[in-house]
Order: C-alpha cells, then sequence, then structure tokens
C-alpha cells in the first residue's frame, strides 16, 4: 500500500525550521501574484473568459480535436494518440527505436511525469536529461518534483550544492544559487547541443491553426526543440483552445496566476516543423474522458497547470508536495488523481480544510473545494475509507442528528478538558499529535448566544 | 477500434452540451496614458534593457566594432550571410551576439512578438550570450488581445513573444538571470 498523506506529511513536518521556510516562500508567491492580479482591473473578468473558453473547448472537444489534427497534419506535424500512459509511452519509444536515438533532452511536462515517461525510458535503458533546472536537481536526486511550477521547492541552496558538487563537481559549500545555476547552464548547454530528440509539453493547443504554444522562463523547451533534429510534444487532451485570440486570455492569466510575472520569458508558438525536422506531437486520454463523462468533476479538465492553488492552501504550503504521493500535487491533484486511482488516492481529498481558497485564485474559476468536498462523499459511497474514519464520521452524524445529546457531550467535553486534562492530552487522541489542545471555553457558543444574542443586536 | 477512434468516440459520448464561447470586450481592459513608459517600466522590472534611439545606426555601428574584435556576431538587419540558417548549434554555441527586428511590443508585459523569419534560425535568441531586439515606437499596443489582433500565428512555422532575459528561481526563488536562454535582453525602441 502506498503511504498516505498524513503520514507522508508528518515526516515532512518533523523538521519545523524548513517546514516554516517552506510555508512562507509559497505565501510570498501567492502575494507576488496578488500584486500581480491588481495590476489588472479586469482581471475578473480575465478569469470569467478563461472559464468560459475552458467551458466552451470542453463541450464541443471532439470537434476541436479532429480540426487541431487536420490542421497539424496539414502543418507537417505527425500526429499520435495515445488512449493510456503506456501507450502514450510506447509512441515515444517506437519514434526513438525509428531514429536510433541515444542522446534525449526533455523540457518540464507533468504529463510525461504522469505516465512515468522517464522510469519507462530508463528500463529500456535510454537516458532523459531533464532540463528545466528545478527537475534537473530533483532528477539528480531521484525525487519527484513536489510543485508543478517550481519543482524543487523543498529543496534548500545547501542541498542544491551537496547535489552539484557530486555530480557536476561544482565546488564543495558554494551555496551561491548564482554560481550554481551557472553550472547548470554549462551542463546543460553542451546537452542540448548533441541533443537528438527534444520532448516538451504543451501549453495551450489551438485547433484553428494546428500550431501549439509552450511557454518557459529559463528557455530550454526553446534550447531543446529548436536544435535537435526530432521534436515530440506531448499533451493531454484538454490542452485545446479554439482560436488564436484565446490565447491573449490564458497568456495574460497563466504568468501572474502562477509566480506573479506579467508574461513568462519565453511563449513560444510553434506551427511547423523547420527544414529538415521531424516533428511530433501525442494525444493522451490516460483517464481524461471518463472525468469528462462525471458532471462534478469534468471542469477540473478545464487546469492551466498554473499551482496557484498550490502556493494558496495552507495544507500544501505545510505537508509539501510529496506527501501526494502523486505526479500532480496541491488541491488540483487532489481532485485529478482520485479519477486516475480512487482507491490509491482516497487520502487526498481529505488533505485539505475545504476553506475554498484554491477556487478564489483558480484563473479558470475551477470549484476546487466543492469538488473536494464531492470526491469525499464520492469515495465513502465506494467504501475506500479508514475503518476508524468511517466510525468517527458515523457518530459524529448520529451526534448531529440529535442536538439534546450533542448539546451535552460538549458540556462533557469541556468539563473533561478541564478537569481531566490527560484524557485528551495523551498519544490516542490524533488531534493532540504535533499541537497543544486549545483551552476548553467555559460555555458554548450556543450558551454565550442565548445570554447575548439579543443584547449585540441593539 | 484505433485509439484514435476510442478517444474521440468517448469525448464525444461524454462532453457536456454546447456551451458559447465568451464575447471578448475589449472597452474594459486596461489602457495606458503612454505605451512606451509602461513597455520600459515592465522591461526593467523583469530584467530587461530599453533604450530609445532616433536611428538603427548606433546598433550597427556597436555591432561592427564587436565584430572586429573577434566576437561572434549576427546582426540581421544588416546585410547578412543568410548562410545563418544553416549554422549548426555546436557552432552557435559560440555565439556572442544577435540582433532581430520585431513586430510589435506588448505594454502590459514587455513582450515582443518575433516571426521566424525575422530571426532566420530559430535558434538564435536563445542559444546566443546576449540578445538585442529591436521595436518601432508606434508598433507597442497596449495588451496581449490587440498584440493578436495584429499578429497572424498561423503565417510562418514558428513565432514568439520574448519578455526579457532567460531566468530561474528554482534555487530557493532567488532570482537569477541566465538560466539557459541569453544573459542579457536589451530592447531599442525606434522613434
Amino acid at each position: 500500500m502506498t503511504p498516505k498523506h498524513a503520514d507522508l506529511a508528518e515526516t515532512f513536518i518533523a523538521d519545523e525550521p524548513r517546514t516554516n521556510w517552506h510555508d512562507e516562500t509559497l505565501w510570498m508567491v501567492r502575494e507576488k501574484r496578488d500584486k500581480a492580479a491588481h495590476g489588472i482591473p479586469e482581471w475578473e473578468d480575465l478569469r470569467e473568459w478563461g472559464s468560459q473558453i475552458k467551458n466552451h473547448s470542453l463541450s464541443n472537444l471532439s470537434q476541436y480535436l479532429k480540426e487541431f489534427e487536420e490542421k497539424a497534419t496539414a502543418n507537417g506535424i505527425q500526429i499520435h494518440w495515445a488512449a493510456t500512459g503506456e501507450e502514450h509511452n510506447q509512441i515515444i519509444h517506437k519514434i526513438i527505436l525509428k531514429n536510433n536515438i541515444k542522446k534525449i533532452v526533455k523540457s518540464k511536462s507533468m504529463l510525461t511525469e504522469e505516465c512515468h515517461l522517464n522510469d519507462y525510458l530508463e528500463k529500456k535503458g535510454i537516458e532523459v536529461v531533464d532540463t528545466d533546472l528545478g527537475e534537473r536537481i530533483v532528477q539528480f536526486r531521484k525525487e519527484a518534483p513536489s510543485h508543478i511550477v517550481l519543482p524543487a521547492i523543498h529543496l534548500k541552496k545547501q542541498d542544491v550544492s551537496e547535489t552539484f558538487h557530486e555530480h557536476l563537481h561544482t565546488e564543495k559549500g558554494n551555496n551561491d544559487p548564482q554560481y550554481l545555476t551557472e553550472a547548470a547552464r554549462q551542463h546543460l548547454r553542451n546537452k542540448f547541443v548533441e541533443s537528438e530528440l527534444s520532448i516538451t509539453g504543451v501549453n495551450f493547443a489551438v485547433a484553428e491553426t494546428g500550431g501549439f504554444v509552450v511557454c518557459t522562463n529559463e528557455g530550454n523547451a526553446d534550447m531543446g526543440a529548436h536544435t535537435a533534429p526530432v521534436h515530440i510534444a506531448c499533451m493531454g487532451f484538454e490542452k485545446i483552445i479554439p482560436k488564436a485570440e484565446h490565447l491573449a486570455v490564458f497568456l495574460r492569466l497563466l504568468g501572474r496566476s502562477a509566480i506573479g510575472q506579467p508574461i513568462t520569458t519565453y511563449s513560444s508558438h510553434f506551427l511547423k516543423p523547420r527544414a529538415g525536422q521531424e516533428m511530433h506531437i501525442v494525444i493522451v486520454d490516460n483517464g481524461r474522458s471518463t472525468q469528462l463523462g462525471r458532471e462534478d468533476f469534468r471542469n477540473s479538465l478545464k487546469c492551466i497547470r498554473c499551482a496557484a492553488c498550490f502556493n494558496t492552501c495552507p495544507v500544501y504550503r505545510r505537508s509539501g508536495g510529496h506527501s501526494y504521493h502523486t505526479s500532480t500535487a496541491g488541491p488540483i491533484g487532489s481532485i485529478l488523481n482520485p479519477n486516475l486511482d480512487m482507491k490509491a488516492n482516497a487520502d487526498l481529498p481529505f488533505a485539505s480544510t475545504l476553506c475554498g481558497s484554491c477556487t478564489n485564485v483558480c484563473p479558470v474559476k475551477i470549484n476546487i473545494h466543492e469538488q473536494l468536498w464531492k470526491w469525499r462523499q464520492e469515495i465513502v459511497k465506494n467504501g475506500y475509507v479508514d475503518t476508524t474514519k468511517k466510525i468517527g464520521m458515523n457518530g459524529m452524524a448520529f451526534l448531529f442528528s440529535y442536538p439534546a445529546i450533542y448539546r451535552f457531550t460538549g458540556k462533557m467535553g469541556r468539563w473533561i478538558m478541564r478537569v481531566f486534562p490527560f484524557m485528551t492530552n495523551n498519544k490516542l487522541n490524533i488531534w493532540y499529535k504535533q499541537r497543544d489542545m486549545p483551552k476548553p471555553p467555559k460555555e458554548s457558543f450556543r450558551d454565550w448566544y442565548k445570554k447575548n444574542g439579543n443584547s449585540q443586536k441593539n | 477500434m484505433s485509439s484514435r477512434d476510442k478517444i474521440l468516440n468517448a469525448i464525444a459520448a461524454n462532453q457536456p452540451d454546447l456551451v458559447a464561447p465568451p464575447t471578448i470586450d475589449l472597452d474594459g481592459v486596461i489602457s495606458y496614458e503612454d505605451n512606451y513608459i509602461q513597455f520600459k517600466t515592465i522591461l526593467e522590472n523583469i530584467g530587461g534593457k530599453v533604450e530609445l534611439i532616433q536611428d538603427i545606426s548606433i546598433i550597427n555601428n556597436q555591432l561592427v566594432k564587436d565584430k572586429a574584435d573577434g566576437q561572434l556576431i549576427i546582426n540581421t538587419l544588416d546585410e547578412i550571410d543568410k548562410q545563418v540558417v544553416l549554422l549548426t548549434s555546436f557552432e552557435l554555441e559560440k555565439l556572442e551576439k544577435v540582433c532581430i527586428k520585431g513586430t510589435l511590443g506588448v505594454a502590459e508585459n514587455g513582450a515582443i512578438w518575433l516571426y521566424e523569419s525575422q530571426m532566420i534560425n530559430r535558434l538564435l535568441p536563445f542559444i546566443c550570450q546576449h540578445l538585442i531586439l529591436v521595436i518601432d515606437k508606434k508598433d507597442i499596443v497596449p495588451t496581449m488581445h490587440h498584440a493578436y489582433k495584429k499578429i497572424d500565428i498561423s503565417k510562418e512555422g514558428f513565432g514568439i513573444f520574448i519578455a526579457g532575459p532567460s531566468k530561474t528561481a528554482d534555487i530557493e526563488q532567488s532570482l537569477v538571470i541566465g538560466a539557459h536562454g541569453a544573459r542579457t535582453a536589451t530592447i531599442y525602441v525606434v522613434e
């Protein structure tokens, strides 16, 4: 059985200063997002447009995909369709074998993470070099990215320094980010110029042109794609948008929502392979068509992978991306992953306070916290919750149905906490773990309101 | 059944009823008193350099001098050797400076649109150490909406919005300019 979110989070928070740093750093990114969004008076209109374009795209998706395929093929791009992650990997492997490719560079693509492409190819003896700096760092460390935009956000510069010392022979103990980035630049430039295949993701695919857009700040997608004789772009089918003019809306939303930047440094629009180059697009389903059929959850497919919901989430910030044990962590991952495997990911929709902050920052207005709540119900209905949780929930349901018993139990609880604190402050009470119990109030809110409710109104 | 048909059939069966796309009304969209000032402010915030010039001869003269000093320079504004398109990435890795004329600039975010025909070789704006871009002042539009009205992304095989130099903050969120692409981006705006 895979370890659960709560257990993995426990490991993460064992280092308190690091947890605090993680929390504060991601909150700083959230604040940068706010500042950028507030600089655009029509921000809420933009979100509404983004949301409506995506709703429209999903409602006409089969047509748009056919249109995209037709246009892209006419532009000289080879289109492949993969029903599963496994098929996606096989398609790429076939292209590698056909061209006798040894040297592969890959820019960030959460889809290839979802399909475990690197592991698949590694088992066939083929090495893939991740070229996004954060991804290269975690690849050296044989870890998974902990954040979809900031893959190495769980690490400190000392960790990176040690990793680079081991793999790139940088000076021991030199923790300067400038120095370390320069070392990676030199190392990866060599990889780019000798690459035979470049794999990239796709941020947006435009039905009316058959072209696609890839966004990076580092320039790694372009360094690979314009160097290697073969380029494979991998996309989930939900990346389709109808028209070129819609890119304006999404490029205005993406960078600002992700890291508070007015736009990513490079927004590359690929339409045709360059002379002598071979270009492929792999369009992947892998559970997406099932999600499209789930009325309550289908609009999770509107996601543009900005990770604003990660940065604002009080649970993500304090538990780290690896505690979600999936390629896409955070609130959006917690509504996407149960669709892929409800049993293995049954814990994720519970890794939330349902505070709704994710929904408030989402640039395409996905009702994330409502879907988390709905997934909980699905998961319980399907019998995928722990017995202890089930008993507890049934107990709560009973208690809430009988106000007299509820009031009596509340009174008892407050009395016990006051008189016999050891009965709650012990290891058997999971609420006591890693935190102190609150001081019991003298009276319940109901009692207080009965006394003061009327006078407060006047 | 092929995977293609399987996927498309499943999507057709599961997609919701058709809803209309939004009408994007540009009346409520941000505008600036001076597009150039906004463009310059934003670009300088994201690590770029912006200079207003009267005449591109300043750039040409500087690049001629750099070339004479032995640096590998490609100036697409000047009479250039069209063989550039054939240079391999190994050769281009030594490229010090590239100068390219852009189609337009965007005031809200400091981005500049380049068509493939303007960069001649797709790799040039990324592999060079220092990127020099030139636009006409009259070609600065307020927002991305206005930009997409002026460009045609289906006209050429490749095109790009570039906003400033290459950068990363992947190590502890410390901003470092010069990740994989150009270390500096200088934008000359011709009056």
